[in-house]
């Protein structure tokens, strides 16, 4: 069953929740991999949190105007906009000195999902609002992915690509060293806040697939198993993109075969079932590398008197 | 009535500062500070930790805002010859672990000119390479920064600096950590570079070394102690005054 839900064999609606899942997997591990190395980890976390409240508020605001209150645009346009309250938020709270980047990044992320929760369950007691299956986007529960959810994520997706391939070196030189990128004119809080937009826009289309609680693990984990192996920031970034599309891919199959199990869980374990293995590959060829330098310098040892480990005094 | 002879018009300073004041949320850093630097010289900036002398070149370049004063380069405004100059941070700025070789980093001082939004043509490829040749470093172009040692990593800074193609330089602590064969290579460049005419400012640390180095000097402790020719203005009572203990010029020089 699994192996049918992995190959697309598993009936039309599997195929097109596995599609869409990995299609934000992709855009995930790609702008991932810019908001690892930008240290963004956190805010992203409190973004993603940040987007229930914005989830919900759309779908009484919706309801309220009587409009589709489901249609995941309008659920999607209200994540976003609260997403990006709470990033100024934070911006707020830290630029004037009042609270520190974590402090003010934990107040955003635990009042924003408080809000989320809350709201979430103004909307549970609604008589249409049991239905909606809103708390889907707390943990992800892509099986409810429509074709035209899918085609909307993975367009959204595209964008978020081409975008980050048209900045890839002014955001690789902001990332590596603001100060050189600011002095040879770069529009360094332009390009921050094009990356943090980047952020925003991936947590939000994740949310349906993934959920709040799980996005940035999608964006994170991957990251760090890529750069556990690339030498180089374009390979690192490619390399986040394919195994947050393979996590997501794996992991939405996986829950797709098993009703109830959320597949923002299952996608950020795949996730980091790859980071271990990554990082058991690197401790082995490490250990590996090691190896082969004693036996060879043992070797040197055994044969010539001139072995360059020797201390000087040694060879007098 | 006889014209009178034509007089040239003395050159521009390279830099000219002119009652700079910076402050870091409400502390005082740098107080009206002005100092001239002719064209074609190797100038330095000295003083003790907490002097001001980074914060003087960030705000020379505009990376953080100044109370007032007036910065002109070449007798213009930065954003008018932001393309003439070079900066080069301090080496300790940055995360040396980051994915990227050596050619990587030299190649960022030509993006300014062959564009951000496209691959690095080869030509320009090339002349980032010779940035790194200059330095010494040709060989180890495609080694991941992080694999090299800090008198590597502060030469892969000067070549990026280098690759910019400036005229004057603004250079944060060059020497800072890096051992004599670096020092050595660094300071080749750098006399080179005044040969041809252009300007080097930096920050430095080594007293002793700065008299033999240098021709202009900046003593600064939050404002100017001493300003002009090094003959002239690294004194004893200067260097008393900048670190608030007597220095014995014999040690220093």
């Amino acid at each position: 069953m699994l192996v049918d839900a992995l190959t697309l064999n598993a009936g039309h609606n599997a195929a097109v929740v596995v599609l869409g899942t990995a299609a934000f997997g992709l855009a995930a591990g790609a702008v991932g991999a810019f908001v690892l190395l930008r240290g963004r980890a956190l805010i992203a976390d409190a973004a993603a949190h940040a987007t229930l409240p914005g989830v919900a508020g759309a779908f009484l605001v919706a309801l309220a105007l009587g409009w589709e209150p489901r249609a995941l645009p309008v659920l999607l346009a209200g994540a976003a906009i609260t997403a990006a309250l709470a990033v100024l938020a934070v911006d707020a709270l830290t630029g004037a000195g009042r609270l520190k980047d974590d402090a003010a990044m934990a107040l955003a992320l635990s009042v924003g999902f408080g809000l989320g929760i809350v709201l979430l369950s103004v909307v549970q007691g609604l008589p249409s609002g049991s239905q909606a299956g809103l708390k889907g986007f707390i943990l992800g529960q892509a099986a409810g992915m429509l074709v035209r959810d899918a085609v909307l994520i993975a367009s959204l997706a595209a964008v978020a690509a081409v975008l980050l391939g048209v900045l890839f070196r002014p955001l690789s030189l902001l990332l590596f060293d603001p100060g050189f990128a600011a002095a040879v004119g770069l529009p360094i809080r332009g390009l921050d806040r094009a990356l943090l937009a980047l952020m925003l826009a991936v947590a939000v289309i994740g949310l349906s697939a993934v959920g709040a609680l799980m996005v940035v693990g999608l964006m994170v984990i991957p990251a760090a198993t890529a750069r556990l192996l690339a030498p180089r920031l374009a390979v690192l970034v490619v390399l986040s993109a394919l195994f947050g599309g393979a996590s997501a891919w794996i992991g939405a199959a996986i829950s797709a075969t098993q009703p109830g199990l959320p597949t923002g869980a299952t996608t950020v374990l795949v996730a980091s079932a790859l980071f271990n293995a990554a990082l058991l590959c690197k401790l082995l060829s490490r250990l590996v590398a090691r190896t082969m330098r004693c036996i060879s310098g043992a070797q040197r040892d055994d044969g010539a008197s001139s072995s360059p480990r020797r201390s000087p005094s040694a060879t007098e | 009535m006889r014209a009178p002879d034509p007089v040239p018009l003395p050159p521009e300073p390279a830099l000219a500062v002119l009652g700079l004041s910076v402050a870091y949320g409400g502390t005082p850093v740098l107080t009206d500070v002005s100092w001239q630097v002719p064209p074609g010289t190797l100038a330095a900036i000295i003083g003790p930790n907490g002097a001001g002398k980074s914060t003087f070149l960030k705000a020379v370049l505009g990376l953080i805002p100044s109370l007032c004063g007036e910065v002109r380069l070449f007798g213009r405004p930065l954003a008018e010859v932001r393309r003439r100059i070079a900066y080069l941070p301090q080496r300790a700025s940055v995360d040396w672990d980051f994915p990227l070789t050596a050619l990587d980093v030299a190649a960022q001082g030509r993006y300014p000119h062959a564009g951000w939004f496209r691959p690095l043509p080869r030509r320009e490829r090339d002349r980032a390479l010779a940035a790194l040749a200059e330095v010494g470093l040709a060989d180890l172009a495609h080694r991941p920064i992080g694999a090299l040692s800090g008198g590597q990593q502060q030469r892969v800074f000067l070549a990026r600096a280098l690759a910019l193609e400036a005229e004057l330089m603004l250079l944060d602590e060059p020497f800072a950590g890096v051992d004599a064969a670096s020092e050595a290579a660094i300071l080749a460049v750098l006399r080179r570079l005044v040969r041809e005419g252009r300007t080097v400012i930096a920050v430095h640390h080594d007293l002793a070394t700065a008299p033999a180095i240098f021709s202009e000097v900046l003593l600064l402790n939050k404002r100017v102690i001493a300003a002009g020719p090094m003959a002239t203005a690294f004194t004893a009572e200067a260097l008393a005054e900048a670190y608030g203990v007597p220095i014995p010029l014999s040690a220093a020089a």
